[in-house]
């Protein structure tokens, strides 16, 4: 894609509070952004626009192009028509104004290095040389001052000392998360962060991701499963099913109408007795799998 | 062997003495320096990398090699170091899901393995040679090692740590965690690559010390050893490289005084310290949890 920076949309500046925090570009956005992938479209006529700092999650069933629309923002995917702009600039590749997670599964249990160095390796591990031991020179007392700082952001200090293979789920999410965070990105990817967590770390990661997207002033979207545990936290929800993305505050959009139309399926959103809203769908919470047993989705996650 | 030496004195200047008697001895010693050093280091990423099986198939090219060589009458080193490297490149060349995922590796790795370990057998064949050659290329020896093949080893090393330095903190980074390393722009690939050919090289160098058969005993033991210990990535660095010079010192010394072979030595004495640095890990372990266990 070719396109020039285009002009701001009238409804992305809503939200801002002051006139000088006007003028930012949105920290993403979409205009009737497509996305083929080997000749099928995974979504299209896609809308929204997120502002700096907010917390967004990426909703939606399998399938549904969750990952892929986090790999646009990377410019690891292109769109086959409208526009994604990443602070206003056309998405491209090895950008380090943006922190990415990518999905995963974890480290192995017998994984030598401790959670420092994971940390550390986000600071400055693409770069060419040796690492020299903490404390030899004046950029390595800084990296290992900063290091310091985001096991503190991250409340990891207790543990970043140990073996990162023999932390568990939620500890090694946040170790990543701060490297993720090292280099000060804006914008903050996350590819199903809260997946193979207990509910309680689900909710414990996503208030500190929440947390830091207002003391860091990132701007931060992960890709969920479960909106549950989460929904609390969020700014925005960007929902995909069927090719198709409602977007908005997730009161908005959380409802059994804009859900039930998204999913072309009953959906039912329950309120909680503290009106929280709980998804409902096909007997089960949210995890609506359409494609589960009708064929394997090979472009879309992994 | 039964050379000269009557056995160790615990005279220590005496048995130092006898020891560097021999212009031989002096370049064991200094080859044996050169390989463990290079093999530590080397060996040290390639057990982070789980790569341990790449290593060993590696050294069972070299086999062929140096019997190759042999028959087609050229330096062993052309044999250690051209299969190495040629085989590193074959092994770099099978094509690799993304991810830490090296299964469908191992089996065209073990086929190589399998493949190599013919060859070998056959060039022997056709040699004719002595069975004592023989031996000496699957277990090791350190007679005759000339001026110039210690000046080889010292800049073939000197080369592979090189590059290492170069690519030393990328690497570790994508060893780690390969995906965020890509997403970061560090080339994995390239870097997978590039410490095939490094780790061939290291192999290649270690199997003219310890034998094909025998290259585990520099190349992981004392990386394994080291990992266990400490978790600080420089520090189980140097105390790789320090387990390796030591048992590779103590290793030749003792062959040299006494008769069985340096390879015995080296990989007993490798496999004495791996024990002891689990040993310790357990003990620690036990330590610390009654201390947290208590407060």
């Amino acid at each position: 894609m070719t396109a020039a920076l285009s002009p701001i949309a009238e409804n992305g500046l809503v939200h801002s509070e002051d006139v000088t925090e006007a003028r930012r570009p949105a920290a993403v956005s979409a205009r009737d952004a497509a996305v083929s992938l080997a000749g099928r479209t995974i979504w299209s006529d896609v809308t929204f626009d997120v502002q700096p700092g907010e917390f967004v999650a990426v909703l939606g069933p399998n399938g549904s192009g969750k990952s892929t629309l986090l790999k646009a923002l990377l410019g690891l995917v292109g769109v086959s028509s409208g526009e994604v702009l990443v602070a206003g600039a056309v998405p491209r590749h090895g950008n380090a104004d943006i922190g990415y997670l990518p999905q995963r599964h974890g480290f192995d249990s017998s994984a030598r290095v401790r959670g420092i160095d994971v940390v550390r390796l986000g600071l400055d591990g693409d770069r060419w040389g040796i690492p020299l031991p903490a404390g030899v020179g004046r950029r390595s007392r800084l990296a290992a001052q900063r290091v310091a700082e985001l096991i503190g952001l991250v409340e990891a200090a207790p543990y970043s000392h140990r073996p990162i293979g023999s932390l568990s789920g939620g500890e090694q999410q946040r170790v990543l998360i701060a490297q993720a965070l090292a280099r000060r990105p804006s914008l903050l990817l996350l590819d199903e962060p809260l997946d193979s967590l207990d509910v309680a770390n689900q909710g414990a990661i996503a208030a500190l991701l929440a947390r830091i997207s207002r003391s860091e002033g990132v701007t931060v979207m992960i890709v969920a499963h479960d909106v549950n545990p989460i929904l609390r936290y969020l700014d925005r929800v960007i929902y995909l099913a069927r090719g198709r993305a409602a977007t908005g505050a997730p009161s908005d959009v959380i409802t059994t109408e804009t859900l039930s139309r998204l999913y072309g399926a009953p959906v039912e959103v329950l309120h909680t007795a503290d009106g929280r809203p709980v998804v409902v769908g096909q007997g089960e919470a949210t995890t609506y799998h359409p494609d589960l047993h009708a064929g394997h989705e090979p472009h879309l996650h992994g | 062997m039964s050379v000269i030496a009557t056995g160790l004195t615990w005279n220590v200047s005496e048995d130092l003495r006898q020891l560097f008697e021999f212009h031989f001895m002096t370049n064991a010693f200094r080859a044996g320096t050169i390989v463990a050093v290079v093999a530590a280091v080397i060996g040290w990423f390639m057990v982070l990398r789980r790569q341990t099986f790449v290593g060993h198939t590696l050294s069972m090219v070299a086999f062929p090699g140096a019997a190759g060589a042999a028959l087609i009458g050229v330096a062993a080193a052309w044999g250690y170091f051209g299969f190495c490297l040629a085989a590193a490149v074959v092994i770099a060349a099978i094509p690799r899901t993304r991810g830490h995922s090296f299964s469908e590796e191992s089996a065209v790795v073990g086929t190589i393995q399998a493949f190599a370990l013919a060859c070998g057998f056959l060039f022997v064949t056709l040699y004719h040679g002595l069975l004592e050659g023989v031996n000496s290329l699957l277990f090791g020896s350190f007679l005759g090692i000339t001026d110039s093949q210690v000046a080889t080893l010292f800049w073939v090393g000197v080369g592979a740590l090189g590059v290492l330095a170069v690519i030393g903190r990328p690497l570790l980074f994508a060893s780690i965690d390969p995906d965020v390393a890509a997403a970061r722009g560090v080339p994995v690939r390239f870097l997978s690559i590039l410490f095939l050919v490094v780790l061939g090289l290291a192999v290649a160098e270690a199997s003219q010390i310890t034998g094909v058969l025998l290259v585990f005993a520099i190349l992981v033991v004392p990386p394994a050893a080291a990992q266990a210990i400490t978790v600080r990535p420089f520090l189980s660095l140097l105390l790789s490289v320090a387990v390796a010079l030591l048992v590779t010192w103590l290793g030749l010394t003792l062959s040299y005084f006494y008769d069985q072979p340096v390879g015995f030595y080296i990989t007993s004495l490798a496999f004495g310290a791996y024990l002891l640095a689990h040993a310790g890990r357990w003990v620690t372990q036990r330590v610390r949890n009654v201390r947290s266990a208590t407060s």
